[in-house]
């Protein structure tokens, strides 16, 4: 743990972060953009993860394992997306969220 | 020491991901992303989580942020300035997400953690042996689900990523012999 810092003011961090990324969610209108909220949720929830389990259960490693599967899951998931962004552009030649209209495949 | 460090750090990230939401430039929105990914990674650092700041480095600053980059310059013209939402949409989105932040901390700051005084270091030895335990708690099986996924999703990625228009084309290429 951090000396002088209580797990208050972390999590105060990450809830910061956490709603940081709804706003750019809520109000961004571009895939690329949203991907980039969705990362700012996911990196809020690891750092949840890994300091509760350094706080409060010091002796157990379940809160890194499960931040080392978040990762691994957000990596894919990013390659996914950008995969399908890409060939969107290349369907439509735009990625707004406003012009892509139809969900086919 | 080590506080002056955090705050430091933390300014840092929640200046860089409201930047990285409010930027109008694709392009500069990733690297803010960056700085907040390295803020990650400092936080983990300083609570001690040697291999997790090292996994978040590798993958994150040095895996999806280059995907990233490649996927913005393939899409945009590096110059493009992104079209801001309407202003009372901007409005009542900040407003939504305020009201998020104070219950949460009234949450958090109402619950009492029991905090256990600690200052060991996990080594990525007992992480090792935790992931591949096949005894009680052991996290063999998620640990293959994993990887099965890794591959499951870059075989998808490929497919997804080749296109309609590939095939079209060698459809055509057929078509004319």
């Amino acid at each position: 743990m951090i000396e002088g810092i209580s797990i208050y003011e972390i999590l105060t961090l990450t809830t910061i972060l956490f709603f940081i990324g709804i706003y750019g969610f809520i109000t961004r209108k571009n895939l690329i953009s949203i991907l980039i909220s969705v990362e700012l949720i996911m990196n809020a929830s690891v750092i949840n993860f890994v300091v509760i389990n350094k706080y409060l259960y010091p002796e157990m490693l379940q809160g890194v394992v499960f931040s080392i599967f978040i990762i691994a899951v957000a990596a894919a998931e990013t390659a996914l997306a950008i995969s399908i962004i890409i060939n969107l552009y290349r369907q439509i030649g735009s990625v707004e969220v406003e012009e892509t209209e139809m969900m086919k495949y | 020491m080590e506080r002056y460090i955090f705050y430091i750090v933390a300014a840092i990230m929640i200046i860089f991901a409201i930047a990285s939401v409010n930027s109008r430039k694709m392009m500069r929105s990733v690297i803010y992303l960056l700085f907040v990914l390295m803020g990650v990674a400092g936080i983990f650092f300083l609570i001690d989580y040697n291999f997790l700041a090292g996994v978040q480095l590798t993958v994150y600053a040095g895996g999806i942020i280059v995907l990233m980059i490649f996927s913005v310059l393939l899409v945009h013209h590096i110059e493009l300035e992104l079209q801001l939402a309407k202003t009372s949409k901007r409005i009542l989105a900040a407003i939504a997400s305020l009201i998020g932040i104070g219950v949460f901390l009234f949450t958090i700051y109402s619950y009492d953690f029991k905090v256990v005084e600690n200052y060991n270091t996990t080594t990525t030895e007992q992480i090792g042996e935790k992931l591949l335990n096949f005894g009680d708690g052991g996290f063999i099986l998620p640990f293959e689900v994993i990887s099965v996924l890794l591959l499951a999703s870059m075989i998808g990625a490929i497919i997804i990523a080749k296109g309609r228009k590939l095939e079209e084309k060698e459809t055509e290429d057929g078509g004319q012999k």
